[in-house]
C-alpha cells in the first residue's frame, strides 16, 4: 500500500496527500492506496490550479500498524518524525508525529 | 576584511530584489518549480527532507563579529536557533521558510553577506586556510588572493553555464591546511628565486564517486598572470569537459582521461594565445584588495609566561586544551585559537544562535572582531593574547564550546547525512555521536587521529580523506558502513582504500574499536594512522576487521 508525500511549498514542511485536495502533516491521516489504485492517487494528488500546495509530490510505500500509518523505508520514517540525532536539531513532538515514525530506536 | 563598494551593495541588494520577485511569482503560481529551481539554487536554497535548507555563503572562512551576530540572529528568528558549519567554510540553515527566505537575503545583505554561488554549476566558495593571516609558517597572507579569485569568479560572463559546480582552494603555509589538493584547481602560493609571489597551480581534485587528487599542472604562474592562466584552464574544461553525463561532468575526470601532462599541453597553449595584458592582475589592485586584510595592531607588550605557566600546571583541564586547541601565531605573545563545534554527543558542526553570538561577543573581546570557519566544522579566533586565553578557555567552557579535541579522534568530519539529507543514503551524524561518545575517553592515547564520515557517495563528509573514512549506503533497506584506510588531507593527501565489505550500523564502533587496536600496537613512535598504514600495509587490519567473519 501507498500514500502520497511531498514538501510544502511555502515552507518545506513534510505532508501527506489526505484527499480532496486536502494535505497534512500528519502521516496517520494520509489517504492510503491499496495495491493497484496507487498511480490514481498520485494523479488526483496533482489535480488543482497553480499552485499547488506540495512540491515534488511521490508515492511512498506504507505498512498499517493499528490505527497508525508507517512509511516502510528509514529515510520515510526519518521524514515523518524528524531528524534522529538528539538535542539541537529544533525538532519537537508538536512538529511531527513520531508515534507514526517506527524508528523506536536511533541508536546505531 | 574586505568591505563591499558601492557597486558590491548595489549588487547584492539588486540581487535580493530579483529573487523577492521571483518568490513571488513562485507563491503565487506564475513560476512552476521546474522554472523555479534553478533560480533558488542560484541563491543557496536546496529543498531537503523536512524544509528548504539555505547554505550561506563565507568567503574564504572569514566573518566579522557583527556577521556572526546577525548569523545568529538569523538562526533564531527564521530557523530553529543552530546553524551548521560546513566542510567548505559555509553555513547552512537546515529549517528555512520559502516565504522568508527574501527577508533573510535582505537581512544577509545588511552585513555584507549572501548566498550566492553556493550551489549549481559555478565556482563556489574559495577556500582557504582558517589560519590565514595569523600562522606562523606563512610565505604570505593568502586572503587577499582568496578575495581576488571570488570577485573573479562571481558571474563571470565566460564561466557561469561550466559542465559541473567549480571548487578553488589557496594555501600560502609550509603546512597545507585547506586541503588543496581535493579541489578542482588548488593554488599553492609561492615564491620563485627572485622572490617573487606566484602560484603552484593543481587541478583536477575532486572526492565523491571518483576520488582524485589534484596534480600540478604549473609549478610556478607569476602573479600577474593568474587571472589569464586560470581563464586557459577555465576555457579547457568549458571547451571539453561533459555535459553529457552528471558524473562524468567535474574537471578531475577531463584530467584524468586526458591525462595531467595533456591537460597541462593544451592549459599552455589556451594560455599563450591569450592577451594575458589584457587580464593581467595588477600590482596596484592586488595591493588595495591585501590593505583590507592589513594585521591587526598587537598589543606588543610582553606575555608573562611564567605566569601562564604557573596557570597550566594548576589547571589540567586549561593545559589540556592549550595542547590541542592551540597553534602558534606570528605576532610575539599571540596565538590562533580553535573552538571545537564537537564536543561529545552532539552533532559535528553544529553551532546555537547562543554559541554564536558568546563567539561574537569573544571575537571583540579578545581577537580584534574576527571569526574564522574552519572546514573543519569548527571555529577560529585567529589572534588571542597568550595571557587571554585562561580566561577564554574558561567562557568557552562555560558555553560548551571547551572540548579540546582538534585533531583527536572526537574531532569528527561528518555531513548532515540521512537526517537532513535529501541526497543522502545513510545517517552519518549518530554514527559520529557514537564514535566520540565512545572514543574520546582514550583519545589522548590513541593520539592525533581524523575520522571522517559521509552519509552518501557525494562525500561531502570527505570520507576518502579520513584516516578512517566512513561511507554510509543503503544494503537493501539497512544502513551499512564501507570502512577506508588510510587517507589524508594536507601535504601528504592520500586517498583512503576500501577495507572489504561494508559493516553494520551496530558493527561500525566494534569495527573501529579493532582498528585503532592495530594502530596502537603496531605504530612507531609519534606515528599517525595514515603513516603507519602506509609502512605495514592493509593486510593487518583487513585481517583485525574480517579474520573473525
Amino acid at each position: 500500500m501507498q500514500i502520497v508525500t511531498g514538501n510544502r511549498l511555502r515552507d518545506g514542511a513534510v505532508i501527506y496527500f489526505a484527499g480532496a485536495g486536502d494535505w497534512t502533516p500528519a502521516i496517520d491521516k494520509a489517504l492510503v492506496a491499496e495495491d493497484g489504485h496507487a498511480d490514481a492517487l498520485l494523479a488526483e494528488a496533482q489535480v488543482g490550479a497553480p499552485p499547488l500546495p506540495v512540491v515534488g509530490p511521490v508515492l511512498i510505500e506504507v505498512r498499517r500498524e493499528g490505527d497508525h500509518v508507517r512509511p516502510v523505508t528509514l529515510r520515510e520514517r526519518i521524514r515523518a518524525s524528524g531528524p534522529t540525532t538528539g538535542p539541537m536539531t529544533g525538532h519537537t513532538a508538536l512538529d511531527a508525529n513520531p508515534a507514526a515514525s517506527g524508528v523506536d530506536d536511533y541508536s546505531i | 576584511m574586505y568591505r563591499y563598494d558601492e557597486f558590491d551593495h548595489r549588487f547584492v541588494d539588486e540581487r535580493v530584489a530579483q529573487y523577492r520577485d521571483q518568490v513571488r511569482r513562485r507563491l503565487a503560481g506564475q513560476l512552476s518549480e521546474d522554472e523555479f529551481r534553478p533560480l533558488r539554487l542560484m541563491n543557496g536554497l536546496y529543498l531537503q527532507l523536512h524544509a528548504y535548507m539555505l547554505r550561506i555563503a563565507i568567503p574564504y572562512g572569514m566573518l566579522s563579529s557583527k556577521q556572526l551576530r546577525k548569523l545568529a540572529h538569523i538562526t533564531r528568528h527564521y530557523d530553529r536557533g543552530y546553524g551548521h558549519f560546513t566542510t567548505r567554510q559555509n553555513l547552512q540553515l537546515h529549517w528555512i521558510k520559502l516565504e522568508d527566505t527574501p527577508d533573510i537575503l535582505a537581512e544577509l545583505a545588511s552585513v555584507e553577506m549572501h548566498a550566492i554561488q553556493t550551489s549549481g554549476n559555478s565556482f563556489r566558495n574559495t577556500t582557504t586556510d582558517a589560519f590565514a593571516g595569523a600562522a606562523a609558517d606563512e610565505i604570505e597572507d593568502p586572503r587577499p588572493y582568496a578575495e581576488i579569485v571570488r570577485q573573479w569568479a562571481t558571474l563571470h560572463p565566460e564561466f557561469s553555464f561550466l559542465p559541473r559546480k567549480f571548487k578553488i582552494a589557496i594555501s600560502a603555509s609550509a603546512e597545507d591546511r585547506a586541503a588543496v589538493k581535493m579541489h578542482d584547481l588548488g593554488l599553492y602560493l609561492r615564491k620563485n628565486e627572485k622572490g617573487e609571489i606566484g602560484f603552484e597551480v593543481l587541478v583536477g581534485g575532486g572526492l565523491g564517486r571518483t576520488p582524485l587528487l589534484a596534480q600540478t599542472i604549473k609549478p610556478f604562474v607569476a602573479r600577474r598572470d593568474l587571472f589569464s592562466y586560470l581563464e586557459a584552464v577555465l576555457r579547457v574544461y568549458n571547451r571539453y569537459g561533459r555535459r553529457d553525463n552528471l558524473y562524468k561532468s567535474r574537471i578531475k575526470i577531463l584530467v584524468q582521461s586526458l591525462g595531467a601532462a595533456k591537460f597541462a599541453e593544451e592549459v599552455e597553449a589556451e594560455w599563450q594565445a591569450t592577451d594575458r595584458e589584457a587580464v593581467a592582475l595588477p600590482d596596484n589592485y592586488v595591493a588595495e584588495i591585501a590593505s583590507a586584510f592589513e594585521a591587526p595592531r598587537f598589543d606588543a607588550t610582553p606575555v608573562d609566561e611564567r605566569a601562564l605557566e604557573r596557570t597550566i600546571t594548576a589547571n589540567p583541564a586549561f593545559a589540556r586544551w592549550m595542547k590541542h586547541n592551540t597553534a602558534a601565531h606570528k605576532a610575539p605573545g599571540y596565538a590562533i585559537v580553535t573552538i571545537s563545534l564537537k564536543p561529545v554527543g552532539q552533532t559535528p558542526g553544529d553551532c546555537s544562535a547562543e554559541q554564536m553570538e558568546l563567539v561574537a561577543g569573544l571575537a571583540d573581546e579578545l581577537s580584534f572582531g574576527e571569526i574564522r570557519v574552519a572546514y573543519e566544522q569548527n571555529l577560529v579566533l585567529p589572534h588571542v593574547r597568550r595571557d587571554q586565553l585562561f580566561a577564554l578557555w574558561q567562557k568557552l567552557d562555560a558555553a560548551g564550546l571547551g572540548s579540546s579535541n582538534i585533531g583527536l579522534v572526537s574531532d569528527i568530519i561528518c555531513c548532515p547525512g540521512m537526517d537532513y539529507c535529501s541526497l543522502a543514503t545513510a545517517r552519518s551524524i549518530p554514527v559520529a555521536q557514537r564514535l566520540a561518545q565512545h572514543l574520546s575517553e582514550r583519545e589522548d592515547a590513541i593520539g592525533r587521529f581524523n575520522i571522517k564520515i559521509s552519509g552518501c557517495i557525494n562525500a561531502c563528509g570527505h570520507h576518502h580523506l579520513g584516516h578512517i573514512g566512513l561511507l554510509g549506503v543503503d544494503k537493501n533497506g539497512e544502513e551499512v558502513y564501507q570502512i577506508t584506510l588510510g587517507g589524508d588531507a594536507g601535504d601528504n593527501a592520500a586517498i583512503g582504500q576500501i577495507a572489504g565489505p561494508a559493516v553494520k550500523s551496530d558493527e561500525v564502533t566494534g569495527a573501529i574499536d579493532k582498528l585503532i587496536a592495530v594502530y596502537e600496537k603496531l605504530r612507531q613512535g609519534e606515528e599517525r594512522f595514515p603513516d603507519t598504514y602506509r609502512r605495514v600495509g592493509q593486510a593487518p587490519f583487513k585481517e583485525a576487521l574480517y579474520a573473525a567473519r
